[in-house]
């Protein structure tokens, strides 16, 4: 627990050694109201603990970012408690283990009961290792956190410290000598898992949310303000070689994070570049050069021949470059996206069905625009929400019937597009709009060829009734195609880029 | 006994005597209407002289024809409903044989049905096509009264019904084979279902049922798992999961239509595992591409006929890949699909079966005709209408390599010569088909090589080309010519046709359309030694008179008769015309001035199946249109620009012709005419179209006017 030493001169010990357990805490503090905040988004934690989680939600409520708010975050309440809960489940390891030495005199004959009570100390003692690797972990980013929350006008030497996204431009000297340091440090708080996990053995793919893999750290990690046009779904069909691609791999404290561009001045956070040039402007007139407010060239940043493919920071995900299949992610949106929809927890409930839940809002709304409609039906009872898997359905069994409504026999029905498949992809000689997927892992795409296409083809062949609406293997119908068949076209992938990236 | 039915059956086949006797069995028409009978038996006793009827029932001596011998009778006269219309009013037995005989119905009124049904009780097949409304009660009748028997059923052309009267139809018939519902735009899912419930339905259109979702499209591919053919052009509401689910559970599928559809590659792929998949048609399918074609793995050896017109966005890579797995096919049509190049035409190396190829309006190129010429050697077929690029290189080199080729069609191959017909007619002798309106470079030489060495043909279009007499009497040869079309021949004159009429008494088609150098002498000629006769067209042949209506009298099957702009034309040639053709059902007077009243009564009298009639121009009143609205199969006319014709008469006439699906009117009546009386006859099914052209002063009036 060296890492207890980084805390900020200022805080106390107690506070620093009970800050809040969250790893995805560190920048709630710049939440300004937007949305999210509040909400609870690691999922280890609070499935294992529930009862702390209800505790905690009252404390992610700072709205402005001073120093002395920073205390409010530290819950040494919470940590207390988990500790204690972690020994509890200590002792009670170590009682299995004195009934396994009691055992061992007379029951050689129950080695399969001996295999049980062995597998189930390997499960508590991973278990526990978790819990305090991911407790102890917390407190790396929340230190940065504190030195980056600090005002400037302070002249604090660290005041550049963690912010993993102005790395490039932000941080003093200061910076450069702290940084090697805590680059050392997490190494070795890396080897330590490392060393666990190679006691544990098997334990190793159990362990969750390792992720601050301290190795990572040190790469520069420029989150440049991705253009819209280059968001795009993960490619599943996307053969690059390896090594053709530059990997980089954010950590889950950033992807996590709402804001990923930080005023120098105030501190205030931001989604986009461009929101935070509008927002310098306010701080004096030499922000409202034409050169300041310009876009910074992709050029100067970064070298674009290299094609920049993404990693998850999850250990075992296959969208982790340590994975044998490794699939890359494609944007850092995919990444986002991807990680809260398979790392994180799902704290979004549909209000209708109580039941579904999601970690992207998107998905939530989406869900909540079909959610009680059921309305496919199969002759034997069996409802569907999706048209394709009742058909997958009545294919598979004999003598099952799709079921049409009463009240649905008059209601014109809207003529689907035909889904168009990952055979669609390779098209030649068509411009491909390709449409994100909202969900990198079913690789859902829609493939509306050209502007030209459509309205060339489309118009005289007199598809009045055509739309591109009911797009049922679509994870969400967000973009409003429905309305205007071709409203997309017109107004660019922009649009429903704002939207995810305010989720 | 056997010498008698010897003679009837004589007599019948040669269609003397009893052909005179036309009666229309559903119009309410001057004769009595035999529907309205409910027992057949009754008929004799109606004229009040019972006890004589009794003698004439002993008496007679075609009661003593078995019913086996009157089938025989019947079956012979399969292909002549009016004969048989006549045979049914001999006698009361030959009453109800007829009415035991009867397999199909086409009835013109939906109205009367309920009662014809009564009186045929063992028809199989119900066509409806020519009742604009059908209702379902009428679909209850014929669903309760036929029951079981009924194995086809057409109501492509009709509307008015929804899902129940297909329900009634399905609960009751359950030998149901056939259904054709094309065109039911308003057909929900709800009928879908129902049509589901058919079990042993094999064949079925739904062509432009745009409201069937795949939900429909579904129920019916569970329930109908017979089903051999399936038509689903222009369902616009059923998307590949629709597509692929009949693929899965229709295996028998023999023939499928997807044309117009949002079918993509994904949905073809699981059409093409149908193991007896053997007619595809896939025209206009613009969401499947290239992309989608290149990943077909799964080999389609069945497959014989496959139509990929105006498929745009396929190109010859997608093409390739398709018919890389294809190897079966038999016919290819291609049309409006892409450039026909080398690359393209060599892929049908594999198709070693391949004997029709159809190219309609493809641009191609020479070395794309020689590589097909290289890949095909057993052509039947080959089209290249209205094809730009074709050249004489490229079209000798297939028709030398194919010599078996019976049907060419070369329509405005604008580039073609005298070298093109040279190799034609040298190495396709066994042509049968030759369609090549427009092609203006090849000259009058090469049209004489055409009846020089090709004998066998039957149908030849040679509409706009320098033809000449001197052509006309080459194919004195030609003597299977069944359908000559030389329309804006200017150079062919009475000394052609007189060549033609002569050598070729099959000739049942003649198209003359503004060949302006034809005279009487010309059609007399025809008339006389064509009397097969059934269309003909002389439109804008100026100098027609009576006198060529006089002759074509003769031709008692013709049933097309266009002499639009004919203005020499009198009432005298029209009343020939249908005292002499009582099978005319389509009539074309536009511009002939002087056609008046006269001609519509004696028509209305005995043309009793017109279909069809332009009577724009012409010198007719409300008395003519009057008493032409009382022709039963009345469907379609033309009324525009009638001098004598006022809107009461109009409103008169639309209401006494209740068969009316189309009129064409000058759009000067529309304020005019009643709107509830418009709206009934729209109800029953008519649509109007309103022309707004103003009145043309007919040319040979002025000139006369002129030289008086």
């Amino acid at each position: 627990m060296d890492l207890k030493l980084r805390k900020p001169p200022e805080s106390s010990s107690l506070s620093s050694s009970s800050r809040n357990l969250k790893p995805d805490m560190p920048f709630v503090q710049f939440d300004s109201a937007s949305l999210d905040h509040g909400v609870p988004r690691d999922q280890s934690f609070s499935e294992v603990f529930p009862q702390f989680v209800n505790q905690s939600r009252g404390v992610y409520v700072p709205e402005t970012v001073t120093k002395n708010d920073l205390v409010i975050d530290w819950n040494p309440r919470l940590m207390l408690i988990n500790l204690s809960f972690l020994e509890q489940k200590i002792h009670q390891v170590q009682d299995v283990v004195r009934s396994i030495i009691s055992q061992e005199g007379h029951a050689f004959d129950r080695g399969n009961e001996l295999a049980v009570q062995q597998q189930l100390v390997t499960a508590d003692l991973t278990y526990i290792i978790i819990q305090l690797i991911s407790t102890a972990g917390t407190l790396l980013p929340n230190i940065k956190n504190a030195l980056l929350s600090t005002d400037p006008a302070v002249d604090r030497p660290d005041s550049g410290m963690g912010m993993n996204t102005n790395l490039s431009s932000g941080g003093g000297q200061k910076l450069n000598e702290i940084l090697p340091q805590e680059v050392a440090k997490s190494c070795e708080y890396d080897e330590l898992i490392k060393d666990f996990n190679a006691c544990v053995g098997e334990g190793g793919e159990l362990i969750k949310g390792l992720n601050h893999a301290g190795d990572e750290l040190s790469e520069s990690m420029p989150i440049d303000d991705h253009d819209v046009k280059d968001y795009d779904d993960v490619m599943d069909g996307e053969n690059l070689p390896p090594g053709s691609y530059e990997v980089l791999q954010l950590e889950k404290e950033e992807i996590l994070a709402p804001h990923t561009h930080f005023c120098m001045i105030c501190g205030k956070g931001f989604k986009r570049d461009a929101n935070l040039r509008m927002h310098m402007r306010g701080h004096g007139d030499e922000y409202k050069t034409p050169a300041a407010l310009a876009k910074p060239s992709k050029e100067a940043s970064s070298v674009p021949s290299i094609i920049r493919r993404y990693s998850c920071p999850f250990v075992g995900c296959k969208r982790n470059k340590e994975h044998k299949k490794f699939q890359p992610l494609k944007t850092i949106l995919c990444v986002k996206n991807h990680y809260k929809r398979s790392h994180c927890d799902k704290s979004y409930t549909c209000s209708r069905c109580k039941t579904k839940k999601f970690s992207v809002i998107a998905d939530l709304k989406t869900h909540e625009k079909h959610c009680g409609r059921d309305k496919w039906n199969c002759s034997c009872g069996t409802t569907f929400s999706r048209k394709d898997k009742l058909f997958g359905h009545v294919a598979l069994f004999q003598g099952h019937t799709p079921t049409i409504p009463i009240d649905d026999a008059k209601v014109s029905g809207t003529p689907d597009t035909a889904q168009s498949s990952e055979a669609t992809n390779g098209m030649v000689g068509n411009v491909g709009f390709n449409f994100s997927g909202n969900s990198p892992n079913d690789g859902q795409s829609l493939d509306i060829k050209s502007a030209a296409y459509s309205q060339g083809y489309f118009s005289p062949m007199n598809f009045d009734a055509c739309n591109f609406s009911g797009l049922d293997e679509f994870p969400r119908s967000v973009y409003e195609v429905s309305e205007s068949p071709f409203s997309f076209l017109s107004t660019g992938s922009c649009s429903f880029m704002q939207r995810n990236g305010e989720n | 006994m056997a010498e008698t039915v010897g003679n009837l059956c004589r007599k019948m086949h040669g269609g003397e005597g009893f052909d005179t006797l036309t009666l229309d069995l559903f119009s309410r028409a001057p004769s009595p209407a035999p529907c309205s009978y409910s027992k057949p038996a009754k008929r004799p006793r109606v004229d009040g002289a019972v006890t004589m009827g009794k003698d004439e029932d002993r008496q007679n001596p075609f009661d003593f024809l078995s019913e086996e011998i009157l089938f025989l009778i019947l079956d012979r006269l399969e292909s002549e409903p009016l004969s048989k219309k006549s045979f049914s009013l001999v006698c009361r037995s030959f009453y109800t044989a007829e009415s035991c005989h009867r397999r199909e119905l086409t009835p013109l009124r939906s109205g009367l049905l309920p009662a014809a049904l009564a009186r045929y009780p063992s028809v199989e097949k119900v066509d409806l096509s020519l009742c604009p409304t059908v209702t379902d009660t009428v679909l209850f009748s014929v669903g309760n009264c036929l029951r079981s028997s009924l194995r086809s059923i057409d109501l492509s052309r009709s509307k008015g019904f929804s899902h129940a009267g297909i329900e009634s139809v399905v609960e009751n018939c359950a030998n149901l084979v056939e259904m054709n519902l094309s065109n039911a735009t308003d057909l929900s899912d709800a009928a879908a279902a129902a049509i589901g419930r058919a079990r042993n339905l094999e064949r079925l259109w739904l062509a432009r049922c745009k409201l069937v979702t795949d939900m429909g499209i579904g129920c019916i591919a569970v329930g109908c798992q017979k089903l051999k053919l399936l038509c689903l052009k222009w369902c616009l509401g059923i998307s590949d999961l629709g597509v692929a689910l009949v693929a899965v559970k229709c295996k028998q599928l023999r023939n499928l239509n997807l044309s117009f559809t949002l079918v993509t590659g994904a949905g073809l792929e699981v059409v093409l595992q149908l193991p007896y998949l053997e007619d595809l048609a896939l025209v206009g399918c613009l969401c499947i591409d290239d992309g989608s074609l290149l990943s077909l793995k799964h080999e389609c050896k069945s497959l014989q006929v496959l139509n990929l017109s105006n498929s745009q966005p396929i190109n010859h890579a997608g093409l390739s890949s398709l018919l890389n797995i294809t190897v079966g096919l038999r016919q290819l049509n291609m049309a409006y699909c892409c450039m026909v190049t080398h690359s393209l035409t060599s892929s049908f190396r594999k198709l070693a079966k391949l004997q029709s190829v159809k190219l309609d309006g493809c641009e191609v190129t020479t070395a794309g005709l020689k590589t097909i010429a290289n890949a095909c050697v057993s052509l039947t077929e080959l089209s290249l209408r209205k094809c730009s690029g074709v050249t004489d290189d490229g079209l000798s080199s297939i028709v030398m390599k194919n010599k078996g080729l019976t049907n060419l069609d070369i329509t405005c191959c604008g580039n073609i010569t005298d070298l093109s017909l040279a190799n034609i007619t040298s190495s396709c002798t066994s042509l049968i088909t030759l369609q090549m309106e427009s092609c203006t470079l090849v000259s009058k030489e090469g049209f004489r090589l055409i009846g020089q060495h090709c004998h066998l043909l039957e149908h030849l279009d040679l509409t706009d080309n320098e033809l000449d007499d001197e052509g006309l009497k080459a194919f004195s040869g030609c003597h299977k010519l069944s359908i000559l079309k030389i329309g804006i021949c200017l150079k062919i004159s009475d000394e052609g046709l007189i060549h033609i009429a002569k050598n070729c008494p099959k000739l049942r088609e003649l198209d003359l359309y503004r060949s302006a150098g034809v005279k009487d002498a010309g059609i007399r000629a025809i008339a006389h030694g064509c009397p097969q006769l059934q269309i003909t067209n002389l439109a804008y042949c100026t100098w027609i008179t009576d006198a060529s209506l006089r002759a074509l009298s003769k031709c008692s099957d013709l049933n097309t008769l266009e002499i639009r702009g004919c203005p020499q034309v009198s009432s005298a040639g029209v009343i020939a015309i249908a005292v002499g053709c009582p099978k005319l059902t389509k009539l074309d007077i536009k511009k002939c001035y002087y056609v008046n009243d006269a001609a519509m009564l004696i028509l209305a009298r005995f043309s009793r199946n017109l279909h069809q009639i332009n009577l724009s121009y012409c010198s007719i009143t409300n008395v003519g249109l009057l008493a032409l609205a009382s022709v039963g199969c009345l469907q379609n006319m033309t009324i525009l620009h009638l001098k004598g014709l006022t809107p009461n008469g109009l409103a008169a006439a639309l209401l006494a012709c209740g068969g009316l699906t189309k009129v064409k009117l000058n759009s000067s009546f529309k304020p005019l005419i009643p709107r509830p009386l418009l709206e009934h006859v729209e109800e029953r099914g008519c649509v109007f179209q309103w022309i707004d052209k103003p009145f043309q002063v007919p040319f040979s009036s002025l000139v006369q006017e002129t030289c008086t």
